[in-house]
């Protein structure tokens, strides 16, 4: 299992090193941050001032460099725009971003899990029809013509929950709904698939020719099994939610990770940019991790043999 | 942005129904929720460059002097005079009495702080060309300063009386731009209670506002504002619909006819001072020589027709643009402007003679209206100029259209609101980096005209500067801007052209 742990590890640390110099060569190469810094009606001279204020002017690799190094002492930099600490901004913004992706991925596995087992328990029916066509609209749907929907009905009309902010639990009620429902089906599908797989496999017809009760099999002995992809999609789930909330924390006026990246990519605010990028990529790669030490335990198979 | 637009239209319709039951609430509890559609994360006005950041200093801040929304007179506010005593130097006797938030008495070296601070590179201001041209302010006595200017600046006084917001000298040495964001202190109508940056702010009316205050001359009475973001439009909508907010701005016109029908929501169109043009790369520097073309530039401004436009996409109080500038600037002398009236037969000879009698291809950038674009790509296309439509950002396409690379530009300007035309001409005609004429004799003139405060002598100079690059077409004027508001019932607001709307001035009714 050590062994295995550190495999992960290292190439977790790898990917996130790819993933930095690829942001920050990608970044830089796309726009030029002194015209952003420099505003409106900035005359040329203006511009070539900031370019050596800031550095712009020296070599990409030297300002990589740089950058990484003082990622390593805890300092993301100054934002561009808003002259502040990136590290400040992005602790402003996080929290919003961790909550709503913490809901949405509880209501998505709470719907997906119970909804794909009772869909392969009674497969072909109208409850797995149900099961399917709940799946296939959360998947056709655009999220944010989904979150209009909700607004329109709970917010407008009902008024039972209010229809933007993030001051109260109510308010995460609706984008909770939004994004949880849109990563959801996969999650349903798999759960559905695998329990249908184990379901016909030899251990579970064993387990009911001993008489165990089909609950008992169902939950303690196939769903162990076919829980494991969905271990693993869940944690991608999750960094999706992270890194791709954008659309909903703009309808629903939440200033989370999404709307910060938004903005700062609008504005070449290229710290900012490159800390968010890192910190999901980051989360990314510490999730797959979890997933799939996780699923080593689950599976003595896996860590046996490494894979 | 159709689909978006259809399904806003959708959550309108949809709840319109329910409304007549509505109750509102912000006006029992004396707060007036409105929207801000781009987050402001430093309040600090001269590190922030956004439009809702500009709006809320003018109610927590003051300036030397005011300058009145519908003359455009400058009237005393932190200053009761001003002068000029030379071409660089200006000379302000401040007003005595004046209270801070935080109890601090107004005096000159709040004055002479804010300014020598924002103005220093080294701070970093965001907004430099608001500050860029301020030599050194200097304490002449108390309640007496002198700014001193780097070279003549003749629309000095526009940025005096708008983005020169004053700050409390001694708080923001020591707490500095970070500070004032996180706690702002000012001396305006209202004071910050609370904010999250970049989320929401609470405002309170500061019953200690200076008397005599031109602010104050329209009235206003309602206790607290509650400002907080909400960045998309169909939310603002929602909102305003189930009672979150009170107010808002910028309904697209399709939208504000359906609101209007609201029992409780009256609609509001006034004109802005935003213009709306057609910037052409006459340089050939995005790779279309066609351009270069002084013919093919005038087929374009003629196969326009902007009145049909207004009409019946742009609608409102908007009016047809014949000049590069706004109508009220000091220098916008629309009879000097080559007209191009809409002629489609005059365009395609044009074209002919130009050698294009086939067309060409094209790219246009935009980021405003689709439908707008959209019309400009079929108006083009009648003459045979195939228009491929890239409709993106508009810090993408600024930083596009610095580099070079945009034939076409569909632009929109509100030129910080001001009432000078020489901001413009700066800013498109000097080789700046906006340029995309590079016309010499024009860069000469608007240069001459930046070195003379004689008003006479600017206007000699804005003439010919408008006459010439309307012959040259360097520019297709197409109209000004005007803005739906939607507000409830129980509010008073009147809207003002300058695009800065004054929730001091609000009342519940």
């Amino acid at each position: 299992m050590a062994r295995y742990l550190v495999q992960r590890l290292l190439l977790a640390l790898g990917v996130i090193v790819f993933v930095s110099a690829l942001t920050f060569a990608l970044t830089e190469a796309t726009v030029d941050p002194a015209l952003a810094v420099a505003g409106e009606g900035a005359t040329e001279e203006a511009i070539q001032q900031i370019r050596r204020q800031y550095g712009f002017d020296r070599p990409l690799v030297e300002r990589y460099l740089g950058w990484l190094g003082g990622i390593a002492s805890g300092d993301l930099g100054e934002s561009y725009r808003m002259r502040r600490p990136v590290a400040d901004i992005i602790g402003e913004h996080l929290p919003v971003t961790l909550k709503l992706g913490f809901l949405s991925l509880a209501f998505a596995i709470l719907v997906a899990i119970p909804l794909g087992v009772l869909a392969a328990v009674r497969q072909n029916t109208w409850i797995d029809r149900f099961a399917l066509s709940v799946s296939v609209i959360g998947q056709a749907l655009p999220n944010f013509l989904f979150a209009l929907l909700l607004i329109i009905v709970f917010g407008v009309n009902l008024r039972w929950l209010p229809i933007s902010g993030s001051g109260t639990w109510q308010h995460f009620v609706m984008p909770t709904i939004a994004l949880g429902y849109y990563a959801m089906p996969a999650l349903m599908r798999l759960t559905r698939s695998g329990m249908i797989e184990a379901l016909e496999a030899d251990y579970v017809r064993t387990a009911l020719a001993k008489g165990l009760s089909p609950g008992t099999v169902v939950f303690r002995h196939a769903l162990q099994n076919a829980i494991l992809p969905v271990v693993s999609l869940g944690a991608v789930q999750f960094g999706f939610m992270l890194g791709g909330s954008v659309i909903i924390e703009v309808v629903f006026g939440l200033n989370g990770l999404g709307y910060l990246a938004r903005e700062s990519i609008r504005r070449a605010d290229l710290p900012v940019v490159q800390s968010i990028v890192l910190l999901i990529s980051f989360f990314y790669v510490v999730l797959i991790l979890l997933a799939d030490v996780l699923n080593g335990l689950l599976d003595p198979r896996i860590r046996s043999t490494g894979a | 942005m159709k689909r978006r637009q259809l399904l806003q239209s959708a959550a309108v319709m949809a709840a319109g129904a329910m409304l007549p039951r509505s109750a509102w609430a912000n006006k029992a509890a004396d707060t007036l929720n409105v929207p801000l559609t781009f987050g402001i994360e430093n309040i600090d006005r001269y590190y922030n460059s956004v439009v809702d950041g500009g709006i809320l200093a003018r109610h927590i801040w003051d300036t030397l002097i005011y300058r009145d929304p519908v003359t455009f007179a400058y009237k005393p506010a932190l200053a009761t005079a001003w002068r000029w005593t030379d071409d660089k130097t200006l000379e302000f006797d401040l007003r005595q009495g004046v209270k801070f938030h935080n109890g601090d008495d107004f005096s000159a070296d709040d004055v002479i702080f804010t300014l020598n601070f924002v103005s220093n590179p080294a701070n970093k201001a965001t907004g430099q060309d608001n500050v860029n041209f301020i030599e050194k302010a200097e304490k002449l006595s108390d309640y007496k300063v002198r700014v001193q200017l780097k070279h003549s600046f003749p629309p000095a006084l526009e940025y005096v009386s708008g983005e020169w917001p004053i700050y409390p000298g001694k708080y923001y040495e020591r707490v500095g731009p970070r500070g004032m964001g996180e706690k702002p202190v000012g001396t305006g109508p209202y004071r910050v209670v609370s904010l999250v940056p970049s989320r929401e702010f609470v405002l309170e009316r500061f019953d200690e506002h200076y008397k005599d205050s031109p602010k104050l001359e329209k009235g206003g009475n309602i206790p607290r504002i509650k400002a907080r973001l909400l960045p998309d439009m169909a939310t603002q909508v929602a909102e305003l619909l189930g009672g979150g907010i009170d107010w808002m701005w910028y309904v697209p016109a399709d939208q504000a006819e359906q609101l209007a029908q609201m029992p409780n929501l009256t609609v509001v169109n006034e004109e802005v001072f935003r213009t709306g043009s057609l910037v052409i790369d006459a340089t050939g520097r995005s790779g279309v020589p066609a351009l270069k073309d002084k013919r093919v530039r005038k087929a374009i401004a003629y196969a326009i027709n902007r009145q049909e436009m207004i009409d019946n996409l742009v609608k409102g109080k908007s009016k047809r643009l014949d000049v590069p500038c706004y109508p009220t600037q000091f220098g916008c002398n629309a009879a000097k402007a080559v007209v191009y009236d809409f002629n489609v037969q005059k365009a395609k000879d044009l074209m002919k003679e130009a050698g294009f009698a086939d067309g060409f291809s094209v790219d246009m950038y935009a980021w405003r209206s689709r439908e707008w674009s959209e019309a400009i790509v079929a108006y083009l296309a009648a003459i045979g100029i195939r228009v491929n439509l890239q409709q993106m950002d508009y810090f993408a396409i600024r930083d596009l259209m610095r580099s070079g690379k945009t034939p076409i530009t569909f632009i929109d300007d509100g030129y910080y609101r001001l009432n000078d035309s020489a901001t413009i001409w700066q800013r498109f005609f000097a080789k700046a980096p906006d340029d995309q004429a590079h016309d010499d004799e024009v860069k000469a003139w608007v240069e001459a005209a930046a070195r003379i405060n004689d008003p006479a002598k600017r206007q000699e100079f804005y003439d010919r500067i408008i006459a010439k690059v309307t012959d040259e077409a360097y520019w297709a004027p197409l109209f000004t801007f005007s803005t739906n508001y939607a507000f409830t019932k129980d509010l008073a607001f009147t809207p003002n052209i300058d695009e800065m709307p004054r929730w001091y001035n609000a009342r519940w009714t």
